[in-house]
């Protein structure tokens, strides 16, 4: 009944690893199953036993974008590049809300499944790696309000829209890279989800969510820009939008940001990794 | 590779313990230590971890296992058996040694880990399979045979949550013995489930033994040990004490489990389970003159004393005398409640009970077992094979004795016999 594949190929020699274990990719593809229905487990609770189920998607940018465009849209008079405020705030919010959602369930990934992690051998990346993916559905859901609100405020999208994609692997690559570094600190210190809460509200502030980044001064701008969300959220607008040039300034410095982001959380992740089962 | 299936040399996992000053809970405390004392925290890295830091949980192990042996692992709790099926497993990286396993290896450490309350059985089965490693397809296969093994075909499509611990105990292991490695790892997992399902259980894993599988299995179930396992190794303390014959093992384990103790005292640090408010300090058999002894005259009433040393006053307590083969198998119990007479209390300090049985045990060896505990079920304290006694197959003194060489059966109940009668088959 065994895969005459498996048998033959499966020979592992286990032995104390010293630095960084060789990094296996095909094996985190031959555990996609698993990913799939740790992914599916986490929609699924995600949805059961809620009042309004899908519409929690919907409730939260929504709501804020209309705070926003009370507070900031009318009363604060911030300039929203010659779209509807509502629009220019709610092609922020919708990257910001995946990214806020998803850094907090990553962060607290490995702790969720410490049972697993203590009971079962499979890439421990594989937790981190499927947050990823259960607030992909309430990004999609909000994003179907995103196109009502373009046929409300007559906002035909432009050719630009084609690279929206690269904006949301731009946005995913961020926050999985966040991700692994905090998941992988909050195995030792449990204090580190209340740092990513704080993080994320600031975070907030210093991205471009309720303003333009056109409105940070220059020599200040490069700085602000190595926030990659800075590149994610003024791509997202560009895309979308059509706001003026392309950003490709912010967008290269934030991209940037993303990538040394990225590859230090995972070599964080992978160094400290195999003594998550004995410190969770 | 040839016809190894797992090949295990020098195998240790060392964990750091104590250094409390040293372990941060927090990130902040982490931080803020780095802040303040930069210059001592750098002289210390690279410096060796002082010795009383260092525990071994698991040394110098090895061992090799051809396909289609089953590899029995016992020993007390914390010996480190675990500590080895996590090593085995992948879970936890070892600190020296090498391990080579040539096959699919599946570990069963846990019965249904990864059982999520809010899903339903069949969401489960399907989410549990995953994770003990098979593919989406592998369990689609199975799936008929799962939900026929565990028997719940009607609940299928309920929460877990709203199973009883029974139910949720059988498809967790429905779903496991359907795994297929080449090589099985299996925890305590038995301990769990009625009695009735143990043995479909321990039937399925011989089922899977005899399919020519290699499995290692931990167990504190010695029938369960002895008819499954072609092998046994002992591990006391971090080491292999013993391995070999399953037989062999058994009776190693056995006699370290609790070394017998000697002149009936026993030591604090004695192998014992318990809250320990109160310590079993010393066990006494007496004969009917209230003399101290370690033989049972054939059909003489003995009595057995139990001291115990009491930390905090105990109310309601009861205790509970065993009577055991030297292999570990119970023959007779009595506690001080039987017969609904109520529980004891106890001051701090010395307290003795004595017990008065009144049974004739058939001419063999025995051991005393004694627990002290609360009514509420609350365990006090747990001494196994405390003292060792022989009951004698004469009584001095007496015409009664024990006739054969060979002894079948434990105790000779009081019995009156009637006839030769005439008597018709209709």
């Amino acid at each position: 009944m065994v895969d005459t594949q498996t048998r033959s190929a499966a020979t592992i020699v286990i032995e104390p690893s010293r630095g960084l274990a060789d990094f296996n990719l095909k094996e985190i593809w031959d555990y996609r199953d698993l990913m799939f229905f740790l992914a599916w487990r986490d929609i699924n609770i995600r949805y059961k036993q809620t009042i309004l189920g899908a519409a929690w998607a919907v409730v939260q940018p929504v709501m804020t974008m209309i705070l926003f465009t009370i507070f900031f849209g009318r009363m604060a008079g911030v300039p929203s590049e010659g779209v509807p405020y509502p629009l220019f705030a709610f092609a922020a919010l919708l990257p910001w809300q995946y990214f806020a959602t998803t850094l907090g369930n990553a962060a607290n990934s490995l702790v969720n499944n410490s049972n697993l992690l203590s009971k079962v051998y499979f890439p421990r990346l594989l937790i981190p790696l499927t947050s990823l993916f259960p607030p992909a559905v309430d990004f999609m859901i909000a994003f179907v309000v995103l196109i009502g609100l373009m046929f409300y405020y007559r906002q035909a999208p432009s050719v630009q829209v084609i690279w929206l994609p690269a904006f949301l692997i731009l946005a995913m690559v961020t926050t999985l890279g966040a991700g692994l570094w905090f998941a992988a600190m909050n195995v030792k210190y449990r204090d580190v989800r209340h740092i990513v809460t704080v993080l994320v509200q600031f975070g907030m502030f210093v991205s471009p969510v309720a303003y333009p980044s056109r409105i940070v001064p220059m020599p200040w701008l490069n700085l602000y820009a190595l926030n990659p969300m800075v590149g994610v959220i003024e791509g997202f607008r560009w895309a979308l939008l059509g706001t003026g040039a392309a950003p490709l300034r912010l967008i290269a410095i934030s991209s940037g940001a993303a990538v040394a982001l990225f590859i230090s959380g995972f070599y964080y992740f992978r160094y400290t990794e195999k003594t998550f089962a004995d410190v969770i | 590779m040839g016809n190894l299936a797992i090949s295990v040399r020098d195998l240790g996992k060392q964990y750091r313990i104590g250094g409390r000053q040293e372990r941060h809970e927090t990130f902040m405390a982490a931080l803020t230590a780095a802040m303040s004392s930069p210059l001592r925290r750098l002289r210390r890295m690279g410096q060796p971890v002082p010795e009383e830091q260092i525990f071994w949980a698991l040394r110098n192990i090895s061992f090799e296992l051809d396909r289609g042996e089953v590899l029995g692992i016992i020993g007390r709790n914390g010996a480190g058996k675990s500590t080895m099926l996590k090593l085995l497993s992948r879970i936890t990286e070892p600190t020296e040694g090498r391990m080579e396993i040539h096959g699919r290896l599946g570990s069963l450490l846990e019965v249904g880990t990864g059982f999520h309350p809010e899903l339903t059985g069949r969401e489960n089965i399907f989410l549990n399979g995953t994770i003990l490693g098979m593919k989406r397809r592998e369990v689609s296969r199975k799936f008929d045979e799962i939900v026929e093994f565990s028997g719940i075909e009607q609940f299928l499509d309920t929460p877990v949550k709203r199973y009883s611990s029974g139910m949720y105990v059988r498809l967790a292991f429905a779903v496991a013995a359907h795994l297929e490695p080449e090589i099985l790892v299996v925890d305590e997992v038995l301990a769990v489930g009625d009695l009735e399902f143990q043995k479909k259980c321990l039937g399925k894993m011989s089922e899977v033994a005899g399919e020519g599988r290699t499995i290692l299995f931990v167990s504190h179930n010695m029938g369960a040990i002895k008819t499954l396992c072609s092998r046994a190794m002992l591990i006391h303390k971090g080491t292999a004490a013993a391995s070999g014959p399953v037989e062999e093992t058994v009776a190693a384990y056995l006699n370290l489990n609790s070394p017998i103790q000697e002149h009936g005292v026993i030591s604090k640090d004695a192998h014992r389970i318990g809250t320990g408010d109160a310590l079993l300090r010393r066990v006494e058999l007496r004969d009917g003159h209230d003399q101290s002894t370690e033989q049972v005259m054939l059909g003489q009433r003995f009595k057995i004393a139990a001291m115990f040393e009491v930390q905090k006053p105990l109310e309601d307590a009861f205790i509970e005398i065993g009577i055991s083969t030297l292999d570990g198998l119970r023959v007779a119990t009595v506690q001080n409640i039987d017969e609904d007479r109520p529980g004891l209390n106890f001051k701090p300090g010395l307290n003795e009970v004595v017990v008065e049985i009144d049974a004739t045990l058939l001419p063999r060896e025995y051991v005393i077992d004694v627990i002290i505990g609360h009514l509420s079920g609350l365990i006090v304290d747990w001494v196994e094979r405390t003292f060792q006694f022989t009951a004698l197959n004469v009584a001095p003194g007496s015409p009664d004795h024990y006739r054969w060489g060979e002894v079948r059966g434990f105790v000779r109940p009081k019995s009156v016999w009637h006839g030769p009668n005439p008597g018709t088959l209709n």
